[in-house]
């Protein structure tokens, strides 16, 4: 299930705005990676390239290449829709559908993509995607509530289920845990360790703990100034980059020295 | 600073004093010298010869300023000045309302006279004096507001979907533009386009209900696309890229995302922009024409409306002149109570499929 994801010579650009410069690396299935970095240096931006999420802004393109298991994401016959059926993404706000139950936001993917399905077979996938998301013995009484009636960690967890029913290869989690609370923090943080086991994850995160805690390689993205594009500094095992990062940009970055 | 001085309260005036005990007017004061100010009103209209008009506004000039003045004294100034603007504010409003609450008084008053059984079951047919009524008019005007609904809601709706979902560069500002100077089309203008079209197409002399339809579209078809485009442009994106990230096309995320989202909003403003040409008259004039019997059908010959049946029984009334006019009336209080009614219902619409919380 988990794939490989190759990027080499990465730039990616609004409108004419460079906005990443070069990205080159290699991200390993059945782990983790984060992403570090100050605010407005592209982490987010390489992120959401990575599913062609990017070019939904107007203006928005990317040159060079994205390779998952020898499969570009970015040649000319790669459907973008295929794409982002097989790598899922969770944002920074939870954004569950308001018109939808808990029980509809979950199958949302599937329904929406006009999938048949029997009703044992949905019941199914709801209770498998909410357990994997750790919320199923919070919500299972309630499931034809709303899902803006969950608070916002519930919500969140709500999000991660729809994005798992849909069983990606790979999961981008964009912030997942910048608006919640340190319990559904930790909630989440379990998760990515059990979701690991079976699919490629990739965290944008500013909680360096975070970074740390979850991670198994992590990395490290800056920029030269305002209107300069953002580079990879480093890329390393996350313990290499926490205790003897190679570049001098890192380890002031971590120990707190910026700017 | 030390950290053992208590941090003070800050309040108006001196800093670091207490919080000061307001002293305010006692709550019959403002009352009782309003009541002063129209007695006083009420003597100074009558040095002119009494009249209640006037009586209200000396009232209210002199009251406002005995309020004013008093709470100067007790309150201070600030909440002087809130009194003050709080009176202006209110006596704009009063202002603003007093022609709505005298048209629909004077439209009550004078329509109720025929507002009964025979006005919704009989047509003109054969009438030239008293009773009769504009059931022909009454199903005119639903069945052309109806098709007018069908002709301009999807090109409206789907103008909307192109302009916030999809529309880019040059075409997208082109179609903005145009929709913008339509708003702006006065209503005879669109009668005359619908005139001539058809004319050119099916020869002089026709006149159809559908023509008065396509006038109507043109009235009704800028209206669907602004209010809609507002409200599409209210859905949060997240939600579109929400739905794109499970892997969802485009189409498909603005027909079962975006649309159910605004569906509350999308509802409201085509009730409203119904309820807009709904009591046009001008357009109607030129296209459907009037007849005195009943004639249901759009695609054959004329057709009454109770606009154009409003004002044909006001400006050509027969030999029983009280009868028409209580018949134009009562055409005008029931499209009151059709706009009223579509009003309602939009605000029920709003209500009922707006997305639920359920908190």
């Amino acid at each position: 299930m988990a794939k490989r994801i190759e990027v080499s010579d990465l730039n990616i650009y609004y409108g004419n705005f460079l906005a990443v410069e070069g990205v080159n690396v290699s991200i390993e299935p059945r782990s983790i990676t984060a992403l570090i970095g100050p605010s407005g240096c592209g982490k987010s931006t390489f992120l959401r390239s990575l599913n062609r999420m990017h070019e939904v802004i107007p203006g928005a393109r990317v040159e060079g290449k994205v390779v998952m298991d020898g499969q570009d994401l970015y040649s000319p016959d790669a459907d973008p829709v295929d794409v982002r059926r097989q790598i899922g993404m969770v944002f920074q706000r939870p954004n569950p559908f308001p018109t939808m139950s808990i029980y509809d936001n979950v199958v949302a993917g599937n329904r929406l993509n006009n999938r048949k399905m029997k009703k044992a077979e949905s019941d199914e996938l709801v209770e498998r995607s909410l357990r994997g998301a750790n919320l199923w013995n919070e919500v299972k009484d309630r499931l034809d509530r709303p899902g803006s009636s969950l608070s916002g960690g519930q919500q969140q967890r709500l999000c991660i289920a729809r994005a798992i029913a849909v069983e990606p290869d790979v999961l981008l989690m964009d912030e997942p845990c910048s608006a919640l609370d340190p319990i559904s923090t930790l909630a989440i943080e379990d998760l990515m360790a059990e979701l690991k086991d079976r699919y490629t994850i990739v965290i944008v995160t500013h909680n360096m703990q975070q970074a740390a805690r979850v991670s198994e390689s992590t990395g490290f993205f800056n920029l030269n100034g305002v209107g300069q594009p953002g580079r990879l500094i480093e890329f390393n095992p996350t313990e290499k980059i926490f205790s003897n990062p190679d570049q001098k940009a890192t380890e002031d970055y971590i120990s707190g020295r910026f700017g | 600073m030390s950290t053992e001085t208590q941090s003070p309260v800050l309040v108006a005036g001196e800093p670091g004093a207490p919080i000061r005990a307001r002293r305010r007017l006692p709550r019959y004061a403002p009352l009782g010298l309003y009541a002063a100010g129209i007695a006083l009103g009420a003597a100074l209209s009558a040095l002119t010869g009494f009249s209640t008009a006037l009586t209200v506004v000396y009232g209210a000039v002199l009251g406002t300023l005995a309020v004013y003045a008093g709470s100067r004294a007790v309150e201070g100034g600030r909440k002087a000045t809130d009194r003050l603007v709080t009176a202006l504010v209110t006596t704009a409003f009063a202002i603003a309302m007093i022609p709505l609450v005298s048209l629909v008084y004077t439209v009550l008053e004078k329509g109720l006279a025929r507002f009964d059984a025979t006005f919704f079951s009989n047509s003109m047919y054969r009438v030239v004096g008293e009773g009769g009524g504009a059931y022909h008019a009454i199903f005119g005007t639903l069945i052309i507001t109806a098709l007018t609904a069908v002709i301009s809601v999807p090109i409206g709706l789907l103008t909307a979907i192109y302009l916030v979902e999809y529309g880019r560069g040059r075409l997208k500002r082109a179609i903005t533009f145009f929709v913008d100077v339509m708003t702006g089309i006065p209503s005879i203008v669109a009668g005359l386009f619908a005139f001539a079209l058809f004319t050119l197409v099916f020869g002089n002399d026709v006149r159809l209900g559908v023509m008065g339809a396509v006038a109507l579209s043109v009235l009704m078809i800028p209206v669907v696309v602004r209010s809609c485009e507002e409200v599409l442009k209210l859905v949060p994106n997240e939600l579109r890229e929400a739905s794109y990230a499970l892997g969802v096309p485009k189409w498909r995320t603005v027909v079962k995302v975006v649309l159910p989202t605004a569906v509350a909003g999308l509802g409201t403003g085509i009730t409203l922009a119904v309820a807009r040409v709904v009591g046009e008259t001008a357009p109607l004039l030129v296209t459907v024409g009037l007849i005195t019997g009943t004639n249901l059908n759009p695609f054959d010959g004329r057709m009454a409306t109770l606009p154009v049946f409003a004002y044909y029984q006001l400006t050509q009334p027969g030999t029983a002149t009280q009868a028409f006019l209580d018949r134009a009336w009562t055409a005008a209080l029931l499209l009151i109570i059709l706009v009223m009614a579509l009003n309602v219902v939009a605000r029920l619409i709003s209500r009922f499929f707006a997305p639920k919380t359920g908190r």
